[in-house]
Formats: structure tokens, sequence, C-alpha cells
């Protein structure tokens, strides 16, 4: 096959040229890394992405075959970025899309990094296409003057005379046309131009079209090869016995009855736990069923969630650190005509993917390792690997694998499997490939979940209906603080992905306050699927409905009255009433209502409004109607089905999942007792795209913020009682 | 030694007969197109077929299958087979794929059986595979879609 050049695949020979990770932090495994997160209105600017140089070695190479292998830098955990992605690069290839396949890009800070991550390799924020649409665009292009330039030159014609359509070069002229695939050798000894002239939206043939997903065959025929699905030559299965309680350590193990059980191998110990290692998943398990070990709970966490957040209560009283603060909302609220006050409450989520974590790690005769999972956080995940293995960086290659789902889970900071997975490689002298497998029960008990948190706001209206002043408190664990990121992320004691959604509402409230206050238990938390937003705005979109129904304005109404600068928001919020007939004429059904929520997350704007049926100690979702703009929508039906997923996936955290802790124990350990949506709960959904020429943002997150709001909404309208917390509270619904 | 036919072919497993068929499947004869997600046949993602009906493979002990012919992901072919897996295609069901596997084989079993079912129909036969991504609508319509295409 040939190749327009020889890109890094697989295996990354590089040296890492960033020295993020220097010797001594290596040896200390604190890692300190530059990250940043350019997420919402800073990406929406956008200078630095559009400034990104033409790169199409990295991203494409063509084979003599006519293949299109557009190299994926992203972890594809089911937003269909892989097809999104190569769809923009073979759109300004001109590249025929029967041919065109991904591959999944080895770790390399330097050319694969998340533009808006700064220097990390990484997935999350809902940044794939975001950060990767100019770059794509620009590699695409480059890629397509290469072609047509070695094309000019084998036929001596000018290449302005030269067309490309369909993964086809032509020249009318002189009545002679070449595959890509004949082209491509000759194509990949000319230099690449840095500026490549781009398509105007109009000669756009992929994207903003319905463009077949590039996985769904592999998806559907059992061949699709997940992090979980990885053979190597001689692999061992390990599962690790974990401490009952976050935060407890190993003291000492019976390993006699463990080693007894057929098919094991050995039991070492590790920071983690006690690894189990066998020939297979089933023996491992039960070798570990039959392993005792004896903890060290003396600094583990021993509470309650119920405490928790009853201490949560408690601080909300307190003066928190102001994350963001305009004009003087006590005293807005002192000469008020209405003050309204509410609390909301949220448990911690799992992200309980399908896939449970898993990873496997082999060590190369020459000292180097390979590493292949569901990789989320390459350039942490490569570095914290290296560190523990004691060698550099990039002596480990990483295979990045299709991913069962992650919702955040597989992005960690302390790239907490990855390292587990490492150290019991190291721990067993790596004598064969160790594919580390967390069964659902560890998967579901690891920790790493959403935060717990706690809203309590007080808002005064005057006579007319108009804010006066909002006073907001939140508690809750921040993400980043204890992270390598802290220093960068967090500022003045505020971590953004807490605070966001809420502390910079776009909603006119001229007197505003909010203030955080930083939990420290030791449960470790984590993003779940859109981060902070996950319960800012269920805080904000509920409280703002109570202002409206306090002010006898239409919700709707209410909202745009208070959007005036925010004409997305504004815009999908007018597209998703009007499509759901909100205002209109409702058939007189005894319990049933809709309700509405609106809000703008990594950039991305999006409305719902829900139709619900509400009765004693019962809710059913009957239909959702979405609106949502994400600028350029790379592939609207990926776009859809994001947006429909979103409420899937979401809807069972609206209805009843909660991780509990009873004495710093979790509960739920499976899908009986976390369980998520299933079909027949399943509402209908209908999604809107606003048409948009902005630069495009992400989806993969934006739709979950809005469900529970709109739900809840939605029964206080059917019903007249309002469910605050999450889960909503069904067995406290009386109904009509 | 179990003896087991998948996919038309007789294995030889050495294995106690307590061993799930599940972690026969993908550990042993290296079928890994059938998924692991929750051990206790709560999520479908490991359904196979026994003698054409879904079976959760996570719940059954290779010592029970017997003569049953043992039908996977990879293995499942056929009128009925080709239509679920082509509306999957062409209504680009999938996310992460990976429950889809044993959403496909359930809504194989449906079909054989019955050809024309309705949205209830659906529910009763396709709640016990838990789609984490949330892709059930198009499940839903695609199973429809099967079922036109095979009328």
């Amino acid at each position: 096959m040939l190749k327009i050049r020889q890109p890094t695949t697989q295996s990354s020979p590089r040296a890492s040229r960033r020295g993020f990770l220097t010797g001594a932090a290596a040896a200390a495994g604190a890692i300190v890394i530059g990250f940043r997160l350019d997420l919402g209105k800073a990406r929406a600017a956008g200078a630095d992405l559009a400034a990104v140089k033409a790169q199409p070695n990295a991203f494409v190479r063509i084979g003599a075959d006519d293949t299109v292998t557009v190299i994926v830098k992203h972890l594809d955990m089911g937003q269909g970025n892989t097809t999104g992605l190569a769809t923009i690069l073979a759109d300004e290839l001109d590249a025929d899309w029967a041919t065109v396949r991904t591959e999944f890009a080895p770790a390399d800070a330097a050319l694969y990094n998340n533009l808006l991550m700064g220097p990390i390799q990484g997935t999350g924020g809902s940044t794939a296409v975001a950060n990767s649409w100019m770059q794509l665009r620009k590699a695409g292009a480059a890629a397509r003057e290469m072609l047509v330039a070695a094309a000019a030159f084998a036929w001596k014609v000018p290449v302005a005379e030269i067309t490309v359509e369909n993964g086809t070069v032509r020249h009318a002229g002189s009545n002679r046309e070449a595959r890509f695939g004949e082209l491509a050798a000759s194509a990949a000894s000319l230099p690449v131009p840095q500026e490549p002239r781009l398509k105007d939206p109009g000669q756009w043939r992929l994207i903003g079209q319905r463009v077949p997903r590039l996985d769904s065959k592999m998806k559907t025929d059992g061949s699709a090869v997940y992090a979980l699905d990885t053979r190597r030559p001689g692999q061992v299965t390990a599962v690790v016995a974990h401490p009952p309680r976050f935060g407890a350590t190993v003291t000492g193990f019976d390993d006699a009855a463990a080693r007894k059980v057929a098919g094991v191998i050995d039991v070492v110990a590790v920071p983690s736990g006690v690894a189990v290692i066998a020939r297979d998943t089933w023996a491992a398990m039960k070798g570990r069923e039959a392993l005792k070990v004896t903890w060290d709970e003396s600094a583990a966490e021993t509470r309650s969630s119920d405490a928790i957040l009853a201490a949560y209560r408690e601080t909300a009283k307190r003066p928190g650190i102001v994350a963001s603060e305009r004009g003087d909302p006590a005293a807005g609220i002192k000469g008020a005509a209405q003050v309204l006050e509410a609390e909301f409450s949220f448990p911690y989520l799992a992200h309980a993917a399908m896939e449970p974590l898993n990873a496997t790690i082999e060590r190369a005769p020459d000292g180097t390792y390979d590493i292949y999972a569901g990789l989320q956080f390459q350039t942490i995940e490569q570095a914290t690997a290296a560190a523990i293995l004691g060698v550099t960086p990039d002596k480990v290659r990483l295979h990045t694998q299709w991913a069962g789902g992650s919702f955040g889970r597989r992005a960690t900071p302390s790239a907490d499997y990855i390292a587990e997975a490492a150290h019991i490689l190291k721990a067993w002298d790596a004598k064969a490939p160790v594919h580390l497998v967390w069964t659902r029960e560890d998967d579901m008990t690891g920790g790493y979940y959403r935060p717990t948190v706690y809203h309590k706001i007080r808002a005064g209206l005057d006579a007319k209906g108009a804010v006066t002043g909002w006073q907001h408190v939140m508690v809750g664990k921040s993400i980043m603080i204890g992270s390598p990121f802290e220093a960068m992320l967090v500022k003045n004691g505020v971590d953004g992905t807490t605070v966001e959604g809420a502390s910079d509402t776009p909603y006119a409230l001229p007197a505003y306050r909010f203030e955080v206050h930083n939990a420290r238990e030791g449960v470790p938390v984590l993003w779940w699927r859109s981060v902070g937003h996950t319960h800012t705005a269920h805080a904000m979109e509920v409280m703002i409905d109570e202002l409206a129904h306090a002010a006898k304005v239409d919700p709707v109404a209410y909202r745009l009255s208070l959007l005036a600068n925010a004409p997305r928001l504004a815009g999908v919020l007018k597209l998703a009433a009007e499509k759901a007939g909100w205002g209109a004429t409702q058939e007189s059904e005894k319990g049933r209502a809709l309700g509405v929520a609106v809000h703008e997350s990594f950039g991305s704007y999006v409305a719902m409004v829900a139709d619900v049926t509400a009765g004693a100690g019962s809710i059913k979702v009957n239909r959702i109607v979405a609106a949502v703009d994400v600028g350029i929508a790379v592939n609207p039906d990926i776009v859809r089905a994001q947006v429909e997923g979103a409420v899937g996936f979401a809807l069972s955290s609206v209805l009843r999942n909660r991780v509990t802790l009873k004495d710093g124990v979790v509960q739920e350990r499976n899908f009986d007792a976390y369980e998520p949506t299933r079909m027949s709960e399943m509402p209908e959904v209908a999604v809107h795209i606003v048409p948009s020429q902005a630069a495009p943002t992400g989806i993969g997150e934006p739709g979950v913020p809005v469900l529970a709001p709109a739900i809840s909404n939605a029964v206080f309208a059917a019903t007249g009682q309002r469910l605050r917390a999450l889960p909503l509270d069904l067995a406290g619904l009386k109904g009509v | 030694m179990v003896k087991l036919t998948v996919n038309g072919t007789t294995h030889e497993v050495e294995a106690d007969p307590d061993m799930p068929l599940l972690w026969v499947l993908r550990d042993r004869l290296d079928k890994t197109g059938t998924k692991y997600g929750c051990g206790i046949a709560q999520c479908g993602a490991c359904t196979v077929h026994l003698d054409g009906q879904p079976a959760r493979a996570c719940q059954t002990r290779i010592g029970d299958v017997g003569d049953a012919q043992i039908t996977t992901i990879e293995g499942v072919s056929g009128r009925v087979a080709e239509a679920v897996q082509g509306a999957w295609r062409k209504l680009d069901v999938v996310q992460c794929g990976y429950c889809q596997s044993g959403q496909i084989m359930s809504a194989i079993g449906l079909l054989a059986g019955n050809p024309k079912p309705t949205d209830a129909d659906i529910d009763g036969a396709m709640d016990g595979n838990i789609c984490r991504c949330g892709t059930y609508q198009r499940i839903r319509a695609a199973i429809h879609e099967a079922a036109r295409s095979l009328a």
C-alpha cells in the first residue's frame, strides 16, 4: 500500500517533546500537567483553532487501493466522532465516502493534542469536532492540493484545469483521470501546502448531510474490537480485590484458597488492592472470591451519603467562596414583593458504561510497553503508566480501542485503572500480557462518581415579577482540586467544572451572587456527561420556572424576557416551544402537561419541552421535543442521535439512579440496584436543528442538562407539586 | 471435557461444567462479539441463541447446554437476521455499539416468532436489553423496519 507519507500510526517511535513529566516528578508519581479547558464562550472565538497548521501527513493516509484512512485523535465511545471527523476531512479532500476508513491515532501530544485542552491528547467537554474542525479541513484540503499537483505534473497540465470529485482527479481538456490511489505515491513526495484553499460552505458534499456511520457494520456483526475484546498472545486476566471503603489500604492477604482455584496463576499486591491473575476472567473472578484480604481503614471514608449531604446543608448556611457577583442581591431581596427559596440536592451518580473498565498491558522484549484500552486521556495515561513502569513516556505505546461507552469515566486525571494495570504488570514482572478486567461490581463501586451536590437559592421578585436579587450557594466536591490540573484550572478556589452553567448564567439577573463551598469527602468524583451542568442546569431551570409561575408569566415568555442578550439560547427555546405546540390549546388530560428548560453547555444550545403524565408515585415521559444549535451540524443524523441518546441516558438519573453509601460502603453494585433506562420507558424524542453557519460545537453532552428540569417543570405543571431533588421523589408524588 | 456446538462448529472445551457460557465463548473460543455487561442477566449484552431461542450466556452453565446449537452474533444468519442487521445499519442505530450484539440477538428472536410486533411486543421482548447510550428509539424503529422488509 502506497502512502502519502508513512505516518506514525499504531506506535509512536518519537520521543516526547513536551517534557511535561520531569524525572523527579515521575519518581514521586506526582504528575503536573499544563492543561486548559477552553469550553463554552472561549471556544466560540476560535481564533487559534483557525490558525492551526495543515498537517495532512498526521491525519490521512491514502492507499494504492484508493482507501482513504482518516487518523482519529479522539476516543469514540459512541458519540460517532470517527464518522464526523472523517466527514470533515473527506469533504475537503473530495474523497469517495465508500473508500473512507478510520484508525485511532497513537499517543502523541505534539501531533494529536486536543486544541481546546492545550498540550493534552484527550477527549472530553464535547470538543472532538469543535477543536478538529479547521485542523481536519486544512488537512483534507492540503492532501487534495497535493494530489492535484501530482496529477498536473504527470499530465503536464495546469493545476487550475484539474477537478476532483468523489476520489477521482480529472483533467477534462485532455480527457484524463486518475483515482486517488494511483496518485498517492507521487503526491507524497510533494511539499505540504501551508495554507490550502478551503471550500466555501456551498461546495460541501458531505458536511451537513446524513452520511452513514462508518462503524455501523462492525458494531452489528460482532467484529468491532472493544478493549475488552483485546486478545494478545499468551495474555492472562487479572481481577482485583478493591477495598470496601474509599481510602482503605491493604494490610495483608491470605491467598491459599485462591491459588487452589483452577486456572489461577498468581496473586500479587498492588497499591489499589490485591490482584488475582488467571488464565481467564471466570477463573480470576472465582479466585478473587476465595481471597481473604485485611484492610487498614483508618484513613477511609466511613460516612453515609445521607450524612455527607446533611453536612452540605449545614455548610451552605455559611458564606462560601464568591464565584461570581454583580449588583446587590441582598438589598434586592430585602425590598422584594415576593421572596422564593428553594434547595436542590443531587446524589452521586455512576457512569455505568456498558463496557466495564479494562485495559491490557504488555512488555515488549526491548523493554518498551504497549497498552490497549478505551483510552480517553492519552497524554495522562501514557505519562502515568510510564512513571509507574520507570520509563519515559515515549516507551509506552498506546493503542486506543473502541469504547463501550464512557460518559466521562475513562478520562480520569489519575488514570486510575490504567495505573492499576501498570502496577499489576510491574508487580508480576511482566511475565505475560495482562488484561485487567473490572467486573460490573468493580465498575459500580469504584468511585469517580458525579459528585453529590447541594444548591440553595433565594430570589426576590418585584410586583411586576422582575427578579430583584438572586443569591445562590452551592456545596460539592471539586473535580479538579487534588488533580494534576488543579494549578491550571482552579482559580481562587473556584473550579469551573463545578460551577459552570450557574455562576455564569446567561439570564439577565442584575443582582446576582454565586458562592461555592468545596467539600472534601473521601469519595472520588469525576465529570459525568455534561459535568457541572448535570446539576447547575437543573437548579437554574427549575428555579426560573418557579419564578415564572410566581410572577404569573408563561415560563417560555418569562425566560425569553431574560435572554435578550443570549439570542442563540432564545432561538432554541422558541423553536422547541413552537415544535412542541407550547401554548396551543391542549387536550386536557388529567395529570398530563408540558415543561420546558433551556441551557447552554460547551458552546452548544439546547432546549427541551417534556410532555409528561404524572400520577401518584409515577411519572411517564411521553415525548421530548428538543431544539439544538451546534453551529454547523457536520452530521445532522448523529446530532439527532446524540440528543435522543442523551434522553435515554439521563432519564434513569431523573427517575431513580443514585449511588448511596452506608457507612462508607457503596450499596448499588449492579444494574439491579442501579437500573439504566429501559426500552419501555423511552419517550419519543423529536430533535430540531437550528440552521447555522457558525463554527461547529459539540453535542456529546449538551442534550443531558435540560432533561431533568424539563421533566420536573412538567410534573409541576401537571400536579402543582415541585420535585426539586434528583432523582425525582416519586414516592412523594401525590398525583392530581 | 464439555462438548459445545457454536455457529455450527463443535468444540471440546476443558472447563468446569459450572463455567458460564459467556466466558467460554469469550475467553476460550475467542467469540468476543458476545459481550459481558453485568453477569447477572440484567442487561442482555450476552444474549445468544440456544436452538434459536434468545438466552443470556452469563447465566447459562456450559454443563446445561447439552446438544443445543449455540449461535452468536458472529454466526447468526438467515432472512430474519439479515433484515434485522440491515435495518440497524439503515437507521444507524448504534452509538457505542457494545450492547448491540445482544439487542440484535433479542430482536431476531422476537421477529422469528412474531413477524409483525407491536410496540408493546417490542417492549416485552427488548426490556431485558439495556442500552446505556439510549438508542431505544432507533432500536424500536429498526425492528419495525425489519418487520416491514420481511413482510
